[in-house]
């Protein structure tokens, strides 16, 4: 199957975004921040159709647009965390809008599907770069803030006290979020996300309590399960986003099942 | 010089004083253990030691230096709030997050930090204890890996906000009966917020009660009298001894006991 272009193209893109999405949804979830993750996609919904409504580069639009909601959800802090109702509000907002843009500009409705639901196989050879490029600016920034970022997800009060801001921190993560979001966005769609940014995160932290180890194992996981939904779409000729998401909330559910297993022959064995 | 030195301090907190001209000097090397009513700003004093609210007058200063935020010769121990999403964190990564945790970086620990963190355990017993995930302790544990997390950097002033919050008696004792352990071997100086005074008093050297913006510091011979603390609660206060135990009444009612449970 690798002879052909486009699927060449699935697999790097896929190789590339995975990657990134397992190591930032590993923070994410520890941070529990998964639902703002979630929202930064829908909003980035609205940003790449208000872009093609206007003219310019739906992907830059979705970017530019995703980015912002990272930075002003991180700047507005505490007054937001935790808050589901702003944060879902703010998330059926965008969606509507959304739908608004592509009322006004029904050209741009076949790409509507791509959008919310991927098309790996569709990514060319310019789409490529940018991933690769974001890829590696994320991946730096979050090597450079990864210290002031565990302690601060851990306990935000002593590393405040430390001399760590809280916001600044927040802001600086949201911002890679945002950008690992539009990332994703291109491989498993706007309403996917998830299934990259958190399945393989929290499957992760289920196999192990070290931490370096499950940032790695996030990220291999979230390889995997690329790389095999791709595979799996091209000899079934099912979608790679169904591939994807049925591997990455079987792969949670079977370690979810082998943990209550685990725990009960401890309970027994304790009694 | 003082571990702790306030000069007619006064703190706002969302725009009421919770601290007007307070002024006194805590020893270097003693336990103070620290009381008061909901809301008379136990927390906010600590927040203050620690550089993180500016007093609106006066001036504090912190084993010679004006408070300020980072300051190194300071351990903290935040009130414990809940760890939802980190729970499957094993608790040498939660302890270790705090060292050199303010700088830039990965979070790849030098040979000299490993150790740091290896002595810190090991002054509070937490060796073993740390190898597991934090969901898989009690809260006695937990507060035993956060003493660990609070000595990094070698701190020599020690705040501890509510540890015993939440704790049965017999792990409410042992918290006290581990920070006085290592306060003593250290020679450090710990002030530990509380609700109940009657876990502490075997521990402490002295007893700094908050109240209406005031504070009071001294033996507890010397502050947990009538006159005393119905000035800090502004209404008229009794105080019982029975063996070695204090009951502060207000009319019929144990005030700690009272407070205890509004905060549950």
């Amino acid at each position: 199957m690798l002879e052909f272009d486009f699927m060449q193209n699935a697999f790097i893109a896929g190789g590339l975004v995975s990657v990134l999405a397992g190591v930032v949804g590993f923070f994410l979830v520890m941070r529990g921040q998964t639902f703002a993750g979630h929202a930064l996609s829908h909003v980035g919904f609205a940003g790449a159709t208000g872009a093609a409504l206007l003219g310019l580069s739906p992907i830059w639009g979705l970017i530019w647009v995703t980015l912002l909601g990272g930075v002003s959800m991180g700047a507005l802090g505490e007054r937001l965390q935790g808050s589901d109702i702003v944060i879902g509000t703010i998330l059926s907002l965008a969606l509507g809008l959304g739908m608004l843009f592509l009322h006004f500009f029904t050209a741009y409705a076949t790409q509507a599907t791509a959008l919310l639901f991927g098309n790996v196989l569709g990514v060319n050879t310019d789409t490529l770069w940018t991933l690769a490029w974001l890829g590696l600016a994320c991946l730096l920034l979050l090597a450079i803030m990864a210290r002031p970022l565990v302690f601060a997800s851990l306990q935000p009060e002593l590393a405040e006290a430390k001399g760590v801001s809280l916001r600044q921190v927040s802001m600086l993560f949201l911002a890679i979020v945002a950008l690992t979001t539009a990332e994703c966005i291109q491989i498993v769609g706007v309403l996917l996300v998830f299934t990259l940014m958190v399945g393989p995160a929290a499957t992760a932290q289920k196999l192990t309590s070290h931490l370096g180890t499950g940032v790695l194992l996030a990220a291999l996981l979230a390889l995997a399960e690329a790389w095999l939904g791709i595979t799996l779409a091209f000899y079934t000729d099912w979608p790679t986003s169904f591939w994807i998401t049925a591997l990455s909330s079987s792969a949670y559910l079977a370690v979810t099942v082998l943990h209550m297993l685990r725990n009960r022959r401890l309970l027994a064995s304790a009694a | 010089m003082s571990a702790l030195s306030l000069q007619q301090v006064t703190v706002s907190f969302a725009g009421r004083a919770v601290l007007s001209d307070v002024s006194l000097e805590i020893g270097q090397g003693l336990f103070i253990g620290m009381l008061g009513p909901n809301g008379a700003g136990k927390t906010t004093l600590m927040r203050t030691v620690l550089g993180l609210i500016r007093p609106v007058g006066g001036s504090i200063r912190v084993l010679g230096e004006p408070a300020s935020r980072g300051n190194a010769a300071v351990g903290y121990i935040p009130q414990l709030r809940s760890l939802a999403g980190n729970m499957r964190l094993r608790g040498w990564d939660f302890v270790a997050s705090a060292c050199n945790g303010h700088r830039w970086g990965l979070p790849i620990l030098s040979r000299a930090a490993r150790q740091e963190v290896h002595w810190a355990l090991d002054m509070v017993g937490a060796t073993e204890l740390a190898r597991r995930p934090l969901m898989e302790t009690s809260g006695g544990e937990r507060q035993r890996l956060l003493l660990a997390q609070a000595l990094l950097g070698r701190p020599r002033l020690l705040l501890l906000d509510e540890p015993l919050i939440s704790l049965d008696p017999h792990h409410q004792h042992g918290v006290v009966t581990l920070v006085k352990q290592v306060q003593q071997e250290l020679g450090i100086t710990v002030i530990f917020s509380a609700h109940e005074l009657n876990p502490l008093l075997a521990a402490i050297d002295q007893v700094l009660y908050l109240g209406r913006g005031q504070a009071a510091l001294g033996k507890v011979d010397e502050v947990i009298t009538k006159p005393v603390l119905s000035r800090l609660y502004g209404s008229n206060i009794d105080v019982i001894r029975m063996k070695n135990r204090i009951f502060v009444m207000a009319g019929d009612v144990e005030v700690e006991k009272e407070e205890h449970c509004h905060h549950a």
